[in-house]
């Protein structure tokens, strides 16, 4: 007897040599310990986390976190639902492209004097950022916005002596009627 | 019991027992005494089994959970305490096995302040539990073991740690008694509602196949779905085989039983694998052990996949459908819905490979594990509980010890965890003391748990324990000889004490 067998040895998925960034956003207990449960799941699956958001929610019994992270796109199915599957996470969903709106913030503190005022309050304004302290010696300009943005701003600004920089991380909400 | 007049500790041991919890396995300490002393104030049925180490308190309750399917409870005391039980923890964990794991802990002052036996045992152990808890407040003990027990026993079952400070357990109880569960993220609940359109794209998959297997795990046996399994195999005329944890929820002597796949598997499931059609997975996670390469995992089939962890889903495998839900919920819609398969030539073919390549030892010479084993089975008749320790002895036991019924074969799969076999062995006798129990267990594994001889004797257990003794860590040994030019390196143990 013979058995119709047609064996097509399939070719080993490619490695995926892209690394894509991903935003993720969590609504979570607000309980000691969450935030460490959640990063164990990405650090066990070499994960990078690039941006951290975490506050209260609403309800005080619950926080947000926006998390951005770094790594092979094929496996980030599986870490959502890992997430999703502790027992302190209510949801955890990826918003992408033109479903979310994502903004985050940076203040840069630049050496400036007089002399270069004038200039780097242009650049400031042009991106529609503030001051938020001015010495004699120095300034720190606030941008927020669009990640794009912000890097933008961060790269005109660094034609000037910048002394440090801090950036909040992206924080996201899904638009329309969609849960963030 | 005047409810103003309790303590912490004995809120938890109330609480436990309560919940049904039969058997407490542990050890104590110093940041545990107030709990052991709750176990002699507060009037319960529990019985408290006192181990020589940690590590065999967990496995007890492992083996426990394994044959009777209900969780048990282990009491150990802070830092070595506590630091020794996470390999049962994680041996739990990986072959999803519900139970309470509860630690003393130092005074809550003293957390991260390397104080005297404080471990954190609660950051340790994270990777390897369902879920765990560091308690804060003594009122809030109830509850936390009602959500332990919930946790442990619903969806997906697993181990829950509870890590109680000894401030915490020697206050006075003075909160609501039945405080309800609050687990806003956990829906075990949803378990039995199973999207009727993923039978229907199932039952399309299934329709044309002249092919079929199903493969039986650990799930199928967790969900009690041995009749909807058997109904369905019997209504589709489809064979079955089982991995290592799902042995024994398909009777292994069916006809249409093909044994255990995989790595060491039987040549017959391994070959349905590869030629079937139709690869119906009831409850496996497709572990590496039994897939291989994955590209190259069932390549002529298209795959249903019934789980009830979505994170299973696509993780080893893409299935083609994918049924998320508790196995015999979802068996119970499919097989409303299924019609007999045209697989007649399809067993046939199989059964030729059945004897064609059997499995099988040679007679002559030395006496081999797999004569002995096969021995055992026939000497039992199959009816003993069986555990096992891990190695050569495990896999030749799963080939030549056929199970008929499900919560019977009693093995340490995903971990892989030597030292197992015996004191589950304990915890299966003392869970099923009409029952004859059997640990198979190596020279090598033996020997890393056997201290819990005492605790087996104590308790007048009849336990049978069959070491096969060939002096080596056979299972490395045959890897260094196939695949590091005979090399053994670390694994003759010749010494061992006389084991009879």
């Amino acid at each position: 007897m013979t058995i119709g067998i047609t064996t097509t040895d399939k070719q080993p998925p490619p490695k995926p040599d892209i690394i894509n960034m991903h935003t993720l956003s969590m609504y979570v207990s607000n309980k000691p310990g969450v935030l460490m449960r959640i990063c164990q799941v990405f650090a066990r699956r070499g994960y990078n986390i690039d941006s951290l958001v975490v506050s209260n929610g609403r309800d005080a019994q619950f926080s947000r976190m926006t998390i951005g992270i770094s790594g092979a796109p094929d496996g980030l199915d599986q870490i959502i639902k890992q997430v999703n599957k502790l027992i302190d996470v209510i949801h955890c969903y990826e918003h992408a492209g033109q479903d979310a709106v994502v903004r985050e913030m940076v203040m840069i503190k630049i050496v400036c004097g007089p002399e270069q005022r004038p200039e780097v309050l242009q650049v400031v304004d042009h991106f529609g950022g503030k001051t938020v302290d001015l010495t004699n010696s120095s300034l720190i300009a606030m941008v927020h916005g669009a990640s794009d943005k912000v890097d933008a701003a961060v790269r005109m600004l660094g034609k000037f002596e910048i002394i440090e920089t801090v950036r909040t991380g992206k924080v996201v909400m899904a638009r329309g009627e969609q849960p963030t | 019991m005047n409810h103003d007049t309790i303590d912490g500790a004995q809120a938890l041991i109330k609480t436990l027992d309560q919940l049904g919890i039969e058997y407490i396995f542990g050890y104590s300490g110093g940041a545990a005494i107030p709990i052991f002393d709750a176990l002699e104030t507060v009037e319960t049925r529990m019985k408290f089994i006192l181990v020589r180490h940690e590590q065999g308190a967990v496995h007890m309750a492992d083996g426990y959970a394994r044959a009777t399917g209900k969780p048990a409870a282990v009491l150990v005391t802070s830092g070595p305490g506590a630091g020794n039980t996470i390999t049962g923890i994680m041996t739990a964990h990986m072959d999803s096995v519900p139970m309470i794991v509860i630690c003393g802990q130092q005074v809550t002052w003293m957390l991260g302040k390397d104080a005297f036996q404080e471990a954190d045992i609660f950051g340790i152990t994270m990777p390897v539990v369902k879920h765990n808890y560091l308690v804060k407040n003594t009122n809030d003990l109830p509850r936390i073991a009602r959500e332990a027990y919930h946790i442990a026993t619903t969806g997906r079952p697993g181990p829950v740690l509870i890590d109680v400070p000894k401030d915490i357990s020697q206050s006075p109880f003075t909160g609501d008694f039945d405080a309800e569960i609050d687990l806003p993220g956990y829906h075990p609940e949803l378990d039995h509602d199973i999207d009727a359109d993923a039978i229907d794209a199932a039952v399309e998959l299934i329709k044309g196949s002249r092919r079929p297997l199903i493969l039986a795990g650990h799930g199928a046996m967790i969900a009690r779905a041995d009749r909807e399994l058997m109904e369905l195999a019997q209504t589709l005329g489809c064979p079955v085989t089982s991995t290592l944890l799902g042995k024994g929820v398909f009777p292994e002597t069916h006809p249409l039983a093909l044994g255990m796949l995989g790595m060491h598997g039987t040549a017959y499931a391994n070959k349905a694998i590869v030629e079937c059609d139709l690869i119906l997975n009831v409850g496996s996670r497709f572990d590496d052990r039994i897939i291989g390469k994955a590209h190259l995992f069932g390549r002529n089939a298209r795959i249903v996949h019934i789980d009830i962890d979505p994170a299973e889903m696509g993780k080893m495998i893409v299935p083609h459908v994918q049924v998320i839900g508790d196995a015999k919920a979802a068996l119970q819609a499919l097989n409303r819905k299924i019609a007999p398969l045209d697989s007649a030539e399809w067993l046939e073919h199989l059964d030729g490979y059945k004897k064609k390549y059997p499995l099988g030892y040679r007679k002559q010479g030395g006496l081999r594990m797999q004569h002995v084993l096969d021995e055992l089975y026939k000497f039992t008749g199959g009816k003993a509980i069986v555990t096992t320790d891990v190695g050569q002895h495990q896999m030749w036991a799963a080939q030549f010890y056929l199970n008929d019924e499900s919560y019977k074969w009693i093995t340490s799969g995903g971990a892989g965890t030597m030292g197992f076999g015996f004191p589950a062995a304990i915890g299966a006798q003392l869970a099923c003391p009409d029952e004859d129990v059997v640990a198979v267990v190596g020279d090598g594994g033996f020997q890393m748990t056997l201290f819990e001889l005492a605790t087996a004797v104590i308790h007048k257990l009849p336990i049978k324990i069959l070491v096969l003794n060939n002096h080596y860590l056979g299972m490395v040994r045959q890897w260094q000889e196939l695949f590091f030019d005979d090399r053994e390196s670390g694994v003759d143990l010749l010494g061992n004490p006389d084991f009879v």
